[in-house]
């Protein structure tokens, strides 16, 4: 008996691993627009959700092979995203900070209506990447479709970490989020990196969008709860650092799929939004975020 | 014991860089003092000290004998530390009467609800504001065009408004960030009159200026910065002959 | 403001007392009392709210409950229903709004998320997804607000009343550290001004009039279920404000009275309708940040200074 529920525990920290990875991948896309902005995409949800729409499209509908389809998504998406910023971010040069977190919500309207038009309001799916053939470990089992997450999260953040430390482009952006005066004095196109980082949150999430797809399935309205629980994973990681938002999207999966499991699966939804409220509360820099840098961000 | 202002071995680092290094300062009540400085020196990140928009990395500022560490901005102006910005920051979205109207914020009290629904208390005080800051506006010389918003008017008019503003917060000390940035001979001549005038008001005065005849016409000391340290302190006349002083302003070499 | 209110009192008359639009003007009230508290909180605080549907939401919810349940005096259930969402408002404002940037927001949405997940999953009492009935109607000195011209005029008047109050904090010094925020905080901090109190203060009001706003909903359609405060009212609400104009009282009302009747002329758009209303609302922001009440307002005073200007030339000639 007691070993049943030991396995049962360990299935859900399984499944809260897997999702956790979504949300970290979520609260990265994020970090990386509010860092080159200081504003929250609200639109970021909608790039998750595209990427799964777009995906099952190429795959189920054109029959692309899945990984040709999967860079021609990320493609398109992160198009998008960019085209998103020129036409919607961009032409507001002088606004504040509150017409942008709008003109943010607009988008993600605008997005989730062409969705609605384009696929209408069926749920789709997606075959694994792999076989279906769960792998027993320890009395869990771990579908290998969870190790395909687990393993394009971990690319992915490996990816952009060598991308901003390494690469021209990516230190022009990390100069431009701590100084944009100075980022502008050494001719770093500030509004160039806004777009940027708007066309790469977009291609994150629409990797986050086609490896959740398989397990989860995609409909046009997914994008909104998606993206309110990673944003809960990048406070509870301190807004901004990345680092923090992987392990606190971990975090918020495993509480999830625990609570759900233990306590009541009908607030299921509602675990992540309580964490939120809460390291509001308590700590609003996150639990790796740095108490100073959110006081000097007024300034 | 009549130290208004008192700074000991006050620093403030950001990052690797230290804009202000273990600088001591007092200043004495009633005096002009002025703070001056190569550009970069310093002076507007003491200012943003004394006014606590910053914190200290570290020392010690205390105003009338209460230390001012961990104060947040809104706290020093109600202990009566009042100031003006480099760049005149009034609020365009107001009028000139509404902006000095700002100032008696601080010296009202009626609250959200009572304001809605206009108590008579509310009313008499809105009164009383608006009387208080038409007084401090002819003080600074704006005689008319109460209603125009600041937009449509001379810079000048700006800084007296944004003086007239931070006078209306009846400051103990008012300090000053470069007041004659911007303005002809004949404005700043009209602005020295009018910081004397303050002055006659009892209020202390800290200045930070590049305009240095009007430094050594109006204050009674001088404290000289240089890369966020204090290089020299005392008598205009005294300063100006100073060999750091004038090895910083122009150069080893000069 | 007399032209108005004299446009208010014929209205019923001229489209007939019993008309369908009678209800939607209803409705419009309604929700202005919402929009003139956010337009105070976006416009002037510059704060952004994705949760009044969630105040409308427990206001509504608190009423029907106690009226249906425990047999409360409405009145009464609607103060209790006011208290309730203001200290849900001062719970969430208070540590969000002292932090720069926009964690309100979010806060806000996490919020109306919660509250409608747990309206859902409460079956026993809150009836679930598909809501409960049979709440009283109100009443004014034992006399029923049965028909819906009486609602009506009720209503309006409610929002007159929140126009007038709302307009008079503008012009009082809570209004000018209000506008301080929107202009500078760091030049309103050295005034004195504790902007992060007024940030909070102005929430709070703005929280307690969505749940007034929610009450009378209740007792007005004396019914209630999760769809009346989901997050699409919120974002709706949102679109009302931005699109009338934020910095202008009465934007709020235009833009409310706008989305409200919009929609009657979009059905035939069925579910589409919400593409509109981004593809407005971002239109509206990138060409009229000020809104509609806002470009309006700036025409005019361009109109009248060159009309001042020709005036003053002829002057000059003669």
């Amino acid at each position: 008996m007691g070993i049943s529920i030991w396995s049962q525990i360990l299935q859900y920290l399984v499944t809260g691993v897997s999702i956790g990875s979504i949300y970290g991948m979520v609260a990265i896309g994020f970090n990386i627009i509010y860092n080159a902005t200081g504003i929250i995409n609200f639109a970021q949800g909608e790039f998750v959700m595209l990427g799964g729409m777009i995906m099952v499209t190429l795959t189920a509908a054109f029959g692309a092979p899945v990984i040709v389809a999967f860079f021609l998504t990320v493609a398109i998406v992160a198009l998008i995203g960019g085209l998103f910023e020129r036409l919607a971010i961009y032409p507001l040069k002088n606004a504040g900070v509150l017409s942008l977190i709008i003109v943010t919500i607009g988008g993600s309207i605008v997005l989730k209506g062409v969705a609605m038009f384009v696929w209408g309001k069926e749920s789709y799916a997606l075959p694994h990447f792999s076989s279906e053939e769960p792998i027993p470990i320890l009395g869990a089992s771990i579908l290998p479709q969870t190790l395909w997450i687990l393993g394009a999260m971990l690319l992915t953040v490996v990816l952009l970490t060598l991308f901003f430390r390494f690469t021209l482009i990516g230190r022009a952006m990390r100069a431009c989020s701590s100084n944009r005066t100075a980022a502008y004095l050494v001719g770093i196109d500030a509004r160039q990196m806004v777009c940027l980082s708007f066309i790469l949150s977009a291609a994150i999430g629409a990797v986050a969008g086609i490896i959740i797809t398989p397990i989860a399935l995609v409909d046009y309205n997914r994008g909104f709860l998606l993206a309110l629980k990673g944003f809960s994973a990048a406070v509870l990681g301190g807004l901004g650092n990345s680092a923090g938002a992987v392990i606190a999207g971990f975090l918020i999966g495993i509480l999830e799929s625990l609570g759900a499991g233990l306590v009541s699966s009908g607030y299921k939804d509602a675990i992540a939004l309580i964490v939120l409220l809460v390291i509001l509360f308590v700590r609003p820099s996150g639990i790796l975020g740095d108490k100073e840098a959110l006081k000097h961000r007024s300034f | 014991m009549n130290d208004l202002l008192e700074l000991t071995k006050v620093t403030r680092r950001f990052g690797g860089l230290t804009a202000v290094q273990s600088v001591d300062l007092r200043v004495r009540q009633g005096q002009i003092k002025a703070v001056i400085g190569p550009n970069g020196a310093g002076k507007t990140t003491l200012f943003n000290l004394i006014s606590c928009v910053l914190p200290v990395s570290a020392g010690l500022i205390q105003f009338q004998g209460n230390a001012l560490n961990r104060l947040k901005a809104y706290a020093a102006a109600a202990l009566g530390i009042s100031r003006t910005f480099q760049t005149a920051a009034i609020f365009h979205n107001m009028s000139i009467l509404e902006n000095v109207m700002l100032g008696r914020h601080m010296r009202s009290r009626r609250g959200l609800f009572r304001v809605a629904i206009k108590t008579p208390g509310a009313r008499r005080e809105e009164k009383a504001i608006r009387e208080d800051a038409l007084q401090w506006l002819h003080f600074m010389g704006v005689n008319d065009r109460f209603d125009s918003l600041p937009g449509e008017l001379p810079f000048v008019i700006h800084r007296k408004i944004e003086i007239a503003r931070a006078l209306a917060t009846e400051p103990k000390l008012l300090l000053l960030d470069e007041p004659a940035a911007g303005l002809d001979i004949r404005e700043t001549e009209e602005l020295a009159a009018c910081i004397q005038k303050i002055r006659d008001q009892g209020i202390t005065i800290l200045i930070i200026e590049h305009d240095m005849s009007l430094v050594m016409d109006i204050s009674d000391e001088v404290c000289v910065l240089n890369y966020g340290a204090k290089i020299a302190e005392g008598a205009p006349r005294d300063v100006q002959r100073n060999e750091e002083v004038i090895e910083a302003y122009l150069g080893k070499e000069h | 403001m007399i032209v108005f209110i004299l446009l208010f009192c014929a209205f019923p008359f001229l489209v007939g007392v019993k008309s369908y639009w009678i209800t939607v003007f209803i409705f419009a009230g309604i929700y202005s009392l919402i929009t003139i508290g956010l337009s105070l909180l976006m416009g002037y605080a510059g704060q952004i709210s994705l949760g009044h549907a969630a105040f409308f939401g427990m206001g509504a919810y608190t009423s029907g409950l106690l009226t249906t349940l425990l047999n409360w005096n409405p009145w009464l259930a609607l103060l209790a229903a006011l208290l309730l969402t203001s200290s849900a408002a001062l719970l969430i404002g208070i540590p969000t709004l002292r932090l720069s940037g926009h964690y309100l927001a979010m806060a806000t949405l996490a919020l109306g998320e919660i509250l409608v997940i747990f309206f859902k999953a409460e079956v026993e009492l809150t009836g679930g997804p598909s809501g409960f009935g049979l709440i009283p109607r109100l009443s004014i000195f034992g006399f029923v607000l049965k028909r819906d011209i009486e609602f009506y005029f009720f209503v309006w008047s409610i929002v007159a009343l929140a126009l007038v109050m709302a307009m008079n904090v503008i012009h009082s010094r809570v209004g000018r550290a209000l506008r301080s925020i929107h202009g500078g905080e760091l030049a309103a901090n050295a005034m004195g001004i504790n902007t992060s109190s007024y940030k909070v203060q102005v929430f709070v009001l703005s929280a307690a009039l969505a749940s007034l706003s929610g009450s009378l909903y209740a007792h007005y359609v004396t019914f209630v279920s999760p769809t009346a405060c989901e997050l699409k009212l919120s974002v709706f609400l949102v679109v009302m404000v931005a699109i009338g104009g934020m910095h202008h009282l009465w934007g709020a009302i235009v833009g409310t009275i706008l989305l409200t009747v919009l929609p009657e002329f979009l059905h035939v758009f069925q579910d589409f309708d919400i593409l509109a209303y981004g593809l407005i609302l971002m239109i509206i922001m990138i060409f009229a940040p000020n809104g509609l009440v806002g470009a309006l307002a700036a025409l005019i005073q361009r109109l009248r200074r060159r009309f001042l200007a020709v005036d003053s030339q002829r002057r000059g000639v003669i």
